[in-house]
């Protein structure tokens, strides 16, 4: 399977996210925010980062790529997409799902092993774990509190579209603990944590993301 | 923001050029203000045969600054230059000369590496100051032809609870986080000190390692005549240009006049964009890889002064510019404002005509600002055109490289007996296990011991997914190549209080830190790279302390068999009158051929051994003890015994590859109780020790003798452990068991106290924090 990951100008995590679709046993396809193409690719994650530099607001910028065209319209297809940290900003402001992402409650840029709860495991990025499994990946962000409407929050929790939850602390002021959600059909996720700085125990802090990978291999198999 | 309507040519009409400055010889020029000497603006007469123009004098004066020049270091630094150019893996690259040297690491790979300072302008804008600090360091290895993979930061500041600490700390912080966080650049480690003498000063020290394949070094030169001289990246702006503004104003009397507040005075602190930054990294390095670059130089201090007189001296010599062309972001900028401007995000290449296009096209995929904005010349000398006229005529060497150089006058204070005799030894020590219990617990909370994560959980550790060790550990670790697993570790060190006890003595105890620090990771510590900070150099007791430390690394470099591979030197780092501590930070890099092999710090594994290595003395003068208990400071710093040094490296090295160890610790500030201390908090997980019978239980617990460093060992190892350490001839003894207790997990130390680990954690823990927010 041949998973795409777009590199926009101040993408970081591209490299990282590759790396973990390869470790899970995919093809990283990479694909360039200019491009009208996404190269035939089965899945696509937007990685974290700042892209354009986070200017004007984070994500608000990069919903504009010429790529994220294509992404829409695959999405609304069916094609599952991933957005991560700065991938879920995007992907919130292309309303490919609600709500957004604002400053950090206590102000500061923060970078620890956050531990999570996984609610949600019918999603496409998700069915490799158990509902109610606990992990733990790398969460870094300076604009990661979650928030939405009361009404929009509601109907999350109610539709079971609340995919990651924050446990043992809220690490950024996000509403009700929400790590990361999902669109209505499943095949859309967006979390602010790190999956793929969690796939090889090496060089984190142990393999708890992989599995938002290998469920992207198991939902395209399906 | 100035009117872009202006007319150039009215602006621009009064301008100085040669000609002007031939028909008039006795104008007065503001040489003083800008911190030139009268037999230097001489010299720059005798150079060029007649008065220097505007921007001839600019040059001039920031390239022979302190800053640029090394007027008043360079005849020490030159002892650098004797260490043999190699390493235990092999000769050097690229040496002391370039922007950062560069040494093989093996595997065909190289790695290059540099600390550098940034203290004043963090001082007058802490984020600001602190952010371009990291993007200054960071271009230099790009520069090389190295892709950047990890930062690291040494801080220093003055009292935690100091009113301008709490000004100064969060917005430098912020500002390393800031840059290096969204450059994708993982922070991997530093330091964090706390010292009265930095109250007016603090220091910020960022170091960068890059990684090449030996077949991709550049080094900066412009060789061929013909070649375009192209600046790329950000436009250049009104900032970071400081006493320079002198000479925007349009005579010396004008300037004077108002005294340097009038319009044209613009901020000395230059701001950072790190979006156009990285964008800067993956531009430039994919022009190195269409192998369309001859010679590239970073912009960075003295800004198109520094790139063209020094890429020009490196090549053939000579060069033509036509500042007109550089791309502005203020249009009523002067021509010597122009080349004096700091703004951040540029470079400057050269290139032969033929691959100009494709250079251009390489800048346009990355949306980088790109200009052609001059070529090299075979006439041996830098001219700079402004609008037709020739405002800069000058032999590049003489601007770059043939600066003054002071032989500055040194001598030994008069007050060092006085404070080498006032022994921390002498002074009333705790009795008895509740004393030295209450003793620990004042000591782990204090500032320079406290946790640290307030600081480092802004930094992104993670980004590029290499990171294989980062702080609190002894070293941070990446990860070089994911086939074979190798990489470099990485530690800065310095104890500016034993420096200023003893500088020869102290410059090799931080030498000798950063090396046992990459060694109890397990890696070979390979070179050295050093920011030598300290106070005025026109102070006959400041140059002492710069002479012995750079004696004492030379010595103690030479002695461990690692070269000095680069570095940079910070001068007038002082409060008033008042110098800083002696602060040369040494960062030591060396590598792991299997990062798998890496030693974790922290104790984790039940039942396992805790060995002390090492030799413990009764060394307590420079002392966190002596600081926090007794606000002391004399006495001499603890003894150097870098043979032994060489020996635990080596131990620890081996022990790791053979996987003898589990985890290790170096001993440094704090000593034995801090050391217990934080390897049981890593993890959570306690111990139960027993002090050396030959030793005073408090000297054991809070001497800071160097060489040590305490072990965890499997039982299973443990018979092949003792047995290397014996025939290695290196000191070492049975101190405990690694011992999650029946309840709440303790430090027991027997015979003396027992504190439970979550006591531990609310003294070391809450420091920094609460005094931020307090």
């Amino acid at each position: 399977m041949r998973v795409g990951i777009v590199t926009f100008p101040g993408s970081l995590d591209d490299i990282d996210a590759a790396r973990a679709v390869r470790i899970a046993g995919d093809v990283p396809v990479p694909l360039w925010h200019g491009d009208h193409d996404l190269r035939g690719v089965d899945a696509v994650v937007l990685p974290g980062g700042f892209s354009y530099g986070d200017y004007l607001r984070c994500g608000a910028i990069a919903r504009f790529a010429p790529v994220m065209t294509e992404v829409v319209a695959a999405a609304s297809g069916g094609m599952p997409v991933l957005g991560i940290c700065n991938g879920f900003q995007v992907l919130c402001e292309a309303h490919l799902l609600p709500g957004a992402l604002i400053r950090n409650d206590h102000r500061r840029f923060v970078c620890r092993d956050q531990r999570l709860r996984v609610e949600s495991a019918t999603t496409a990025w998700t069915s490799a774990y158990q509902a109610g499994q606990e992990i733990v990946v790398p969460l870094k962000n300076g604009e990661g509190g979650f928030v939405a409407d009361t009404d929009t929050l509601d109907r999350l929790e109610g539709e079971g579209r609340v995919v990651v939850r924050y446990v043992g602390g809220n690490p950024n002021g996000s509403l009700r603990d929400i790590a990361g959600i999902t669109n209505g059909a499943g095949n859309v996720v967006g979390l602010m944590p790190h999956p793929e700085h969690a796939v090889e125990s090496l060089c984190g802090p142990g393999t708890d993301g992989l599995g938002f990978f290998t469920s992207a291999l198991q939902a395209l198999a399906a | 923001m100035t009117d872009a309507v202006l007319d150039p040519a009215a602006i621009h009409s009064s301008v100085d050029d040669v000609a002007r400055a031939t028909a008039t010889p006795d104008q007065l020029q503001p040489w003083a203000e800008l911190g030139l000497k009268a037999d230097e603006y001489e010299r720059i007469h005798k150079i060029l045969g007649r008065r220097p123009t505007s921007s001839e004098l600019a040059m001039y004066s920031v390239m022979w600054s302190e800053h640029c020049s090394y007027k008043s270091s360079k005849v020490h630094l030159r002892r650098f230059g004797e260490l043999p150019a190699e390493t235990r893996v092999g000769k050097l690259l690229a040496g002391i000369g370039e922007n950062a040297g560069v040494l093989d690491i093996g595997q065909g790979y190289a790695v290059t590496f540099k600390v550098e300072s940034h203290n004043h302008p963090s001082y007058v804008e802490p984020y600001q100051g602190a952010a371009t600090g990291v993007g200054g360091i960071v271009r230099d290895i790009l520069a090389m032809g190295a892709r950047p993979v990890a930062v690291m930061d040494a801080l220093r500041f003055g009292p935690l609870d100091a009113p301008d600490t709490a000004r100064v700390l969060p917005g430098i912080v912020a500002g390393v986080g800031g840059y290096g966080n969204c450059l994708g650049l993982p922070n991997i480690g530093g330091e964090v000190v706390f010292d009265d003498s930095y109250i007016g000063n603090p220091l910020v020290n960022a170091l960068c390692v890059g990684v090449m394949r030996h077949e991709d070094l550049h080094l900066a030169n412009a060789t061929g005549a013909g070649n375009q001289v192209i600046l790329y990246g950000a436009r250049t702006g009104g900032d970071g240009i400081g006493g320079v503004s002198v000479l925007a104003s349009e005579t010396f009397d004008a300037a004077t006049a108002d005294g340097l507040s009038g319009p044209s005075k613009r901020p000395s602190v230059q701001v950072g964009d790190p979006f156009m930054e990285k964008l800067l990294i993956e531009c430039t390095l994919e022009l190195f890889a269409a192998g369309v670059v001859n010679g590239i130089q970073d912009l960075g201090g003295a800004g198109l002064s520094c790139a063209t007189s020094e890429l020009a001296s490196a090549g053939d010599g000579g060069m033509q510019v036509w500042l007109d062309r550089v791309p502005l972001r203020d249009s009523s900028l002067a021509p010597e404002e122009i080349l004096m401007s700091e703004s951040q995000e540029r470079m400057m290449a050269v290139v032969e005509p033929r691959h100009v296009e494709q250079f251009l096209a390489v800048c346009a995929k990355w949306d980088v600002d790109v200009t052609v904005v001059g070529e090299v010349t075979t006439t041996g000398r830098l001219v700079i055109d402004w609008h037709g006229e020739v405002v800069v005529d000058v032999p590049p060497r003489t601007v770059a490289h043939e600066g003054p150089v002071y032989d500055r006058p040194y001598a030994r204070p008069a007050d060092q007996d006085a404070l080498q005799a006032d022994a921390a030894e002498a002074l009333p020590r705790p009795v008895g296990g509740a004393e030295l219990r209450d003793t620990l617990l004042r000591l782990v909370g204090s500032p320079n011991l406290a946790d640290k994560s307030w600081v480092t959980d802004q930094y992104d550790r993670y980004v590029r997914g290499n990171t294989v060790l980062a702080q609190p550990d002894d070293a941070g670790v990446v990860r070089v190549d994911e086939q074979t697993g190798l990489g470099v570790a990485l530690a800065t060190d310095c104890n500016g209080r034993f420096c200023q006890l003893d500088p020869y003595a102290g410059a090799q105890l931080a030498l000798a830190e950063a090396y046992r620090n990459v060694a109890a990771v397990g890696a070979q510590p390979l070179a050295v790279s050093d920011c030598l900070n300290f106070g005025s150099p026109e102070d006959p007791a400041v140059m002492w302390q710069f002479e012995r430390a750079v004696a004492g690394l030379v010595d103690g470099c030479r002695e461990l068999g690692v070269p000095v591979t680069g570095g940079n030197v910070s001068f007038y780092n002082q409060t008033g009158d008042v110098p800083i501590l002696p602060t040369p930070v040494v960062g030591v890099l060396g590598v792991l051929d299997d990062v798998d092999r890496r030693v974790r710090q922290g104790f984790r594994t039940p039942g396992q051994m805790i060995y002390l290595i090492g030799e413990t003395r009764a060394e307590l003068s420079g002392s966190q003890w002596a600081l926090v208990e007794h606000d002391h400071l004399g006495g001499l710093p603890p003894q150097v015994d870098l043979a032994a040094e060489r020996a635990l490296a080596e131990l620890l090295r081996h022990a790791s590859r053979d996987g003898l160890i589990d985890a290790a610790h170096d001993l440094a500030d704090g000593g034995l109780a801090q050391a217990l201390v934080e390897s049981c908090l890593r993890h959570d997980v306690g111990a139960r020790v027993w002090l050396p019978d030959e030793l005073d239980p408090f000297v054991a617990l809070f001497s800071e003798s160097a060489g040590r460093a305490i072990v965890a060992v499997p039982r299973s190892e443990e018979v092949r452990f003792t047995d290397m350490a014996t025939a290695r001839r290196v000191p070492h003894v049975r101190l405990g068991v690694v011992d999650p207790g029946d309840g709440d997990p303790l430090l027991d130390v027997q015979g003396q106290f027992s504190v439970p680990l979550i006591e531990l954690r609310a003294a070391w823990s809450g420091t920094i924090p609460d005094a931020i927010s307090a």
